[in-house]
């Protein structure tokens, strides 16, 4: 009788489990089978690199979504991971560690704030700021950059500072026994032991800026054209599958599909990229 | 027993938090000496070393009243230059600490904090040093790998040369051996007879016969109290306290 109810258990447990991955393994598929076509029909290269995006004509050009896509996470992740490295390392080796225990928590809860705010934020403050000192219509690249460069900070403080605390006191001990200052200490030694942590983080937070839909939409401006500065506005490849998913049909379908499966390899070997420099570092500890 | 003095502590007293760990000690450390500092587990020992370089400063509810005077240079002086101060007292922990790069880098490390740049003149101090811890000729042809591939006992004396290599006045060792087989002891110990020639040796241990050793003369401490200093000879023939006496035969501790 226990036997069975332990065997019971063990099946039901095993069913919840295997539905998480197969659910993804589905998701994986059926992109996969709705977005491949039009890359074959069409051409790999001329899906990726023609500039042309017009459905009605039939022209699917993804280029100038790739381009913007990669201004938009390379912008924040130039102000976002330097911003939440140097917070990372104040907040493990210049305070106190009462200050670490209650500022984390509160960085964290940034994480929570859903994204439409954020995008609000910038539609409203940040947009204008642009417009006014710096030219152009203000929702544009940079104000995208900016957006997810504070968007993506709890994943590289957080991440960070994990990396960072869990360096060996001796480490720490044996650079300043050295006679080395507070800030050499951190620099040589204590960045080099974190490193692999500190480089996950910020490859982490890439996959989330790359992935951010709902901020950028608000943010960025969505006009499809190959942007030629950051004052620009331009669309990025979520917000494009987001904007025209709903009236889609036929190929025009197909192609979103397309640009789902693009983004979708981007964010797999960004995350297998992490996984890897991640696993490095407990093998070699 | 003339030579210079080079630490001279007075009515040094340590808390942390509100538990005192050192009471009132006073003891002057002699130049081109080593002084051995022994006792049981909590005495004080390692306490005492840690505020010769001020590396208790870490600890957030550490306080020290006392003088701690280097050269007659009072180091807990508020204005005193503590990065300065632990170049010139260096330092070797219980367990090895090599930072985690090439052999070649950790020794070269204090040296390049100091702005050496010259690759001749780095390269020197390596060979130099890692032959004065007696570790030359085990690591010479791969000073390019990885400290942290070598055995423990060569950690150590890795660490002894990283030390030197800031060419200190003073070098304190926390317990060097605790962690070593007998002959990378043996090793160490060499290396630490030859080098006083030229330092001021403090050597804190839990090994009474490494005392006895290596040690010109001797300190006890016990519950955060210097019971007893002097000559290692005399403190292992004839202590003066009785409380000596039982440790260095065994009775406790």
């Amino acid at each position: 009788m226990k036997a069975r109810a332990e065997k019971l258990a063990q099946r039901i447990l095993l069913v919840i489990a295997l539905s998480a991955i197969s659910s993804l393994i589905l998701i994986a598929l059926f992109i996969f089978k709705e977005g491949t076509p039009i890359m074959v029909k069409m051409g790999l290269r001329r899906f990726l690199f023609s500039s042309e995006w017009e459905p009605q004509a039939g022209l699917f050009g993804i280029y100038p979504m790739i381009v913007a896509s990669l201004w938009v996470t390379l912008g924040a992740m130039l102000i976002g991971a330097p911003l939440g490295i140097a917070g990372a390392i104040f907040l493990n080796e210049f305070v106190p560690k009462t200050v670490l225990r209650i500022v984390k928590p509160a960085i964290e809860l940034l994480a929570g704030i859903p994204s439409v705010v954020y995008g609000f934020i910038g539609v409203m403050v940040l947009a204008p700021l642009i417009r006014n000192h710096l030219g152009g219509p203000g929702l544009s690249i940079l104000a995208a950059a900016v957006i997810l460069g504070v968007m993506i900070l709890p994943t590289v403080i957080s991440i960070s500072t994990d990396a960072i605390g869990a360096v060996p006191n001796s480490y720490r001990e044996g650079a300043l026994a050295l006679g080395a200052t507070r800030w050499q200490a951190v620099h040589m030694v204590i960045l080099k032991a974190a490193r692999s942590g500190i480089i996950a983080s910020i490859i982490l937070a890439m996959g989330r800026a790359i992935g951010e839909t709902m901020a950028v939409i608000m943010v960025a401006g969505n006009t499809v054209k190959l942007p030629h500065s950051v004052l620009n506005s331009a669309r990025t490849l979520t917000a494009t599958i987001a904007f025209e998913m709903a009236s889609a049909t036929g190929r025009h379908r197909e192609a979103l599909f397309a640009i789902g499966v693009v983004l979708f390899v981007i964010i797999m070997l960004l995350n297998s990229f992490a996984t890897v420099i991640l696993r490095g570092r407990t093998t070699r500890a | 027993m003339t030579a210079e003095i080079k630490f001279s502590v007075r009515r040094l007293c340590a808390f942390h938090g509100r538990a005192e760990s050192l009471r009132s000690i006073t003891l002057d450390v002699p130049d081109h000496r080593i002084l051995g500092i022994i006792g049981p587990a909590s005495s004080g020992k390692t306490t005492f070393l840690r505020t010769l370089n001020r590396l208790n400063d870490l600890i957030p509810d550490f306080r020290a009243t006392g003088q701690v005077l280097l050269d007659s240079a009072d180091i807990y002086q508020p204005d005193f230059d503590v990065v300065g101060l632990r170049k010139r007292v260096g330092m070797v922990f219980a367990l090895p600490v090599p930072l985690p790069m090439s052999i070649h880098d950790n020794i070269t490390y204090g040296p390049r904090l100091a702005g050496v740049r010259d690759r001749q003149q780095l390269y020197d101090i390596v060979e130099r040093t890692l032959q004065a811890a007696f570790l030359w000729d085990e690591v010479k042809d791969r000073l390019h790998s990885s400290a942290l591939r070598l055995s423990g006992g060569q950690q150590q004396r890795l660490c002894l040369a990283r030390v030197l290599a800031m060419e200190p006045e003073v070098v304190l060792l926390d317990e060097p051996c605790s962690g070593l087989d007998p002959i990378s002891t043996a090793k160490i110990e060499e290396a630490l007879v030859a080098l006083k020639i030229r330092y001021s040796i403090i050597l804190v241990t839990n090994n009474t016969k490494q005392a006895s050793r290596v040690a010109d003369d001797t300190a006890f401490f016990l519950m955060g109290e210097l019971v007893e200093h002097g000559l290692t000879e005399q403190i292992f023939t004839v202590p003066r306290d009785q409380r000596t006496g039982d440790y260095i035969t065994g009775r406790f501790g």
